[in-house]
């Protein structure tokens, strides 16, 4: 329950007056306020600077320092003030948190400094309200970035036992762990870089002799050229074998970019060795050895700065779409208008509007070959604002780029999408948390036997040992929730129990026709020997079974209108404390109740805490009119 | 044509650009284009800045402690209490539904309490102006917690009697019963069927409509609640919230 509306609790309360005439059941006692003394001022002296609040504010959140007793050791007898020897600067933004009920993070502060405060005065940090945390949390995450970086030089220390393929691993992530893996480092590199050298050295012209038409070097010297290749194919073979063998997870592995492009790089030469010499297939193959020039992609695991550009281009996605959309939307309209305005002169070379898309595209880019220019004035104007718009368009996104890059370069990618992902996850857990808080503390009071169906005439001793526990802001909202649920006849329950019941009540259908047959008999006799002998196992019994026997209780119970029946159970002794001669019906079912409630601590319990909840005395309860599965559910609270 | 002046404010009065312009058709033909360009952007501009002024004009500020402590049952410390609670939460001075919902939805985690805020709220809202002042909350109070059982249970009938026509017919109940259960919510034991708020409604008549003519008047009403101890009992129940 947020605590500034603590101060409209006695206005809900008061509002429960509305409940009273039309509740069937007594209501349960108020908790009083033991100690009524006016509200005070405290002073609260914080190096110096002194703060002066209601104790009621403070009480607002009992299990912070300042809202429960631990203030009292600051509590300073001579000069009656509590002293805390922190930082008055921050502890003005944790009053606040108790006067408005929002924590703010006040941006010119040290984040460190902050969260110490905040651990010190037991604030938990998720409760910082929506229009600081964003700032909370990004200075928080630099922060802890600052400190792992500084941890992963230090990181990197070999761990005892590995395995051989382990280490293997190691070594090819990290190559500057051992003298073996930079050498193998080294020595791939050179190797991709003489493989993409003899590719590009292989169509070069290198004339035989003077007066004979230039052939590429490739054709020249085939055997040195096919033995380098092979060479090098070989090395890379070796390689990602080796990386195979490796690979913890060998799916994995080979499912990673870089695996694929290994693969792509030597593929097209087992291929080339596989095929012969066909004149059909040898154009195909020609075109397998343009998938050679991949091995320069193998630099990336070289080379840091390409990984990062790959991961910009990968993490700009929306915005280089964005880009290629809005370019392709106006090389359309301006290749459609310039075809158009070129279609009268002669001799133009705007053909179609495709054709013209070569143009526009040259000139957005201002590039400008000028192999195509338009002829006509309004294609000389359309031209112009098309070379116009085009610096306009792609000016735009590219800086988005740009700074993503550059913001890249500097954070790890990865991990920040998995802190993104743990900050939406809190942020989700916080609201859950805030909503459920309220309402599972009604709950776990319930279930710990602190809310006692007490009624009106009830005793007092059990009020005091639980005002302990529970403030008395807490208290009385329990109290309210109380009064709801008598009004209503029916049981706050947590999830769980309530998909239990859930099940049950589907299930109790048939079976509930039985007992009340029987019953209906009059032989209590024989309803006795039945609950008695189904008393028995519970004690046994796991807690679902249990909870299954006390609601086929329930149905059995209900039908006992009027009559008592002397039980040699736990349960027995509540119903002679009852010492009525009055209908059992909501009187029996409110004992019963408890016991369901309770079903998560040991049977054993059952009995002990049942007897701390006398039957509500219940004379005017009304007869209820029509047997029948409706009514094992109503009485059967 | 003149030279072109940096605009700064875009909602100025349109009869400034009307005024003294005197040169040819064209700059008028554009002043009419640039204006009808800037309300086209700018709609709603005029009336938002008008609307902000009203919220802000919005501001109660209750009676005089004196004449509140004379109206009502209420000692002057008492006051003093539940208006910094009252200004706490509502700085302007009044609540209206929506904050009014909100802020007894906070004690019903489980349910929904909106439906059932919405009948305290006509019923706290005496004078149906839409909004609670703290004079309306703190005579609502004044009756809930310090007054004599008739006032007590005549306050519930105006809360039960949603079109206040001095008569309870079961539908108001029906209503008013369902509202209360939804603020139980769905997690309940045991499972809240269908029939359960109409089982209690006929409960409810036939214990308070005494000659059987199908709605409870106030007098029907009182009468069976003074004879019924449990009722009141629980009237007394809240005496000592403040």
């Amino acid at each position: 329950m947020a605590a500034g509306v603590a101060a409209w609790l006695p206005f809900a309360r008061a509002a429960a007056i509305g409940w009273m005439p039309v509740a069937n059941l007594p209501m349960p006692v108020a908790p009083t306020n033991k100690n009524k003394h006016q509200d005070e001022i405290i002073i609260l002296n914080v190096s110096g600077r002194r703060f002066q609040t209601w104790r009621n504010t403070l009480d607002r959140y009992p299990d912070t320092l300042l809202g429960s007793s631990e203030k009292e050791f600051f509590f300073n007898e001579e000069t009656r003030e509590y002293f805390f020897d922190r930082d008055p600067d921050l502890f003005r933004s944790i009053l606040n948190f108790y006067r408005t009920g929002k924590l703010h993070y006040p941006r010119y502060e040290c984040i460190s400094a902050y969260d110490e405060e905040l651990a010190f005065f037991g604030i938990i940090p998720e409760i910082i309200s929506d229009c600081c945390y964003e700032e909370y949390k990004d200075r928080k995450r630099e922060n802890i970035e600052r400190l792992m970086d500084d941890l992963e030089d230090n990181k990197d220390s070999k761990l005892p036992n590995m395995t051989f393929r382990e280490t293997m691993w190691r070594a090819f992530e990290n190559p500057h762990t051992s003298t073996m893996a930079l050498v193998f480092y080294y020595v791939t590199g050179f190797f991709i870089a003489i493989s993409v050298l003899t590719n590009v050295v292989e169509t070069v012209p290198c004339s035989y002799m003077p007066n004979q038409r230039d052939i590429p070097c490739g054709e020249r010297y085939t055997e040195a050229f096919f033995c380098m290749d092979t060479a090098c194919v070989m090395i890379f073979t070796v390689e990602y074998l080796m990386r195979l063998f490796a690979a913890p997870s060998r799916y994995r592995f080979m499912r990673s970019v870089m695996s694929i492009i290994d693969v792509v790089a030597i593929l097209p030469y087992y291929i080339g060795l596989v095929m012969t010499n066909n004149e059909d297939v040898s154009g195909a193959f020609v075109t397998l050895r343009v998938f050679r020039v991949f091995r320069i992609f193998k630099f990336s695991r070289h080379s840091q700065g390409l990984r990062i550009l790959g991961y910009t281009l990968k993490s700009c996605a929306s915005e280089l779409g964005f880009l290629l959309f809005s370019l392709t939307m106006a090389i359309i309209i301006f290749a459609t208008v310039m075809f158009y305005a070129e279609k009268g002169s002669s001799s133009s070379k705007f053909t179609s509007i495709p054709a013209s898309f070569w143009y526009t595209i040259v000139t957005m880019t201002t590039l400008g070959y000028g192999d195509m220019v338009p002829k006509t004035i309004a294609g000389k104007i359309f031209g112009s604002i098309c070379s116009l718009s085009g610096v306009l368009v792609i000016a735009l996104p590219v800086p988005v780029i740009v700074s993503n890059f550059s913001r890249i370069y500097h954070q790890n990618q990865r991990a920040d999408k998995r802190r993104a992902q743990k900050v939406q996850k809190a942020k989700l857990a916080r609201m859950r948390i805030s909503k459920n808080g309220s309402s599972s503390a009604f709950l776990h009071s319930k279930r710990n036997g602190l809310n006692q169906s007490l009624e009106l005439t009830g005793s007092l001793e059990e009020d005091q040992h639980l005002k302990k526990t529970t403030s008395l802001l807490e208290s009385q909202h329990h109290h309210l929730l109380h009064c709801l649920e008598k009004t209503t006849n029916h049981e706050f329950v947590d999830e769980r129990l309530y998909e239990q019941g859930y099940l049950q009540t589907a299930l109790q259908n048939f079976p509930s026709q039985s007992p009340s047959l029987s019953s209906e008999e009059g032989i209590t006799g024989t309803c006795c020997s039945r609950r008695t002998k189904k008393n028995i196992p519970p004690l046994s019994a796991t807690n679902t079974h249990s909870h299954t026997h006390n609601l086929q209780e329930l149905s059995a119970l209900h039908i006992q209108c009027g009559e008592q029946h002397p039980l040699n159970t736990s349960r027995s002794s509540l119903n002679l404390m009852s010492d009525e001669s009055g209908s059992l019906n909501c009187k029996s079912s409110g004992l019963v109740t408890t016991a369901i409630i309770s079903i998560p601590t040991p049977p054993s319990n059952n009995s002990r805490a049942n007897p701390d909840a006398p039957p509500p005395a219940n004379p005017d309860a009304p007869p209820l009119p029509n047997p029948g599965t409706d009514v094992v559910r109503i009485s059967a609270l | 044509m003149s030279a072109p002046v940096k605009r700064t404010q875009w909602d100025e009065d349109p009869t400034l650009f009307r005024k003294d312009h005197g040169l040819s058709k064209k700059v008028l033909l554009n002043c009419c284009l640039v204006r009808w360009i800037i309300s086209w952007a700018s709609p709603n501009k005029k009336d938002s800045v008008e609307d902000e002024l009203e919220l802000s004009a919005v501001r109660h500020r209750p009676e005089a402690l004196e004449l509140l402590e004379a109206q009502t049952r209420f000692s002057r410390k008492e006051l003093q209490i539940l208006y910094r609670g009252f200004k706490n939460e509502c700085p302007s001075g009044v609540v209206n539904e929506d904050t009014f919902k909100e802020i007894y939805a906070q004690f019903f985690p489980q349910g929904d309490a909106s439906t059932y805020a919405h009948f305290l709220f006509n019923a706290f809202d005496t004078d149906h102006n839409g909004s609670v002042s703290f004079e309306d909350f703190v005579m609502g109070l004044s009756i809930l917690l310090r007054g004599t059982v008739q006032e007590k249970l005549n306050w519930a009938f105006n809360l039960y009697d949603i079109n206040k026509d001095g008569y309870i017919t079961k539908e108001e109940m029906l209503d008013i019963i369902k509202s209360i259960y939804d603020m139980m919510g769905k997690c309940t034991y045991p499972i809240l069927k269908e029939e359960t708020p109409r089982q209690h409604v006929e409960i409810f008549f036939q214990k308070m409509d005494k000659n059987r003519d199908g709605v409870v008047t106030i007098d029907e009403f009182i009468d069976c609640c003074q004879n019924d101890e449990n009722i009141m009992r629980s009237m007394q129940l809240f005496e000592n919230v403040i």
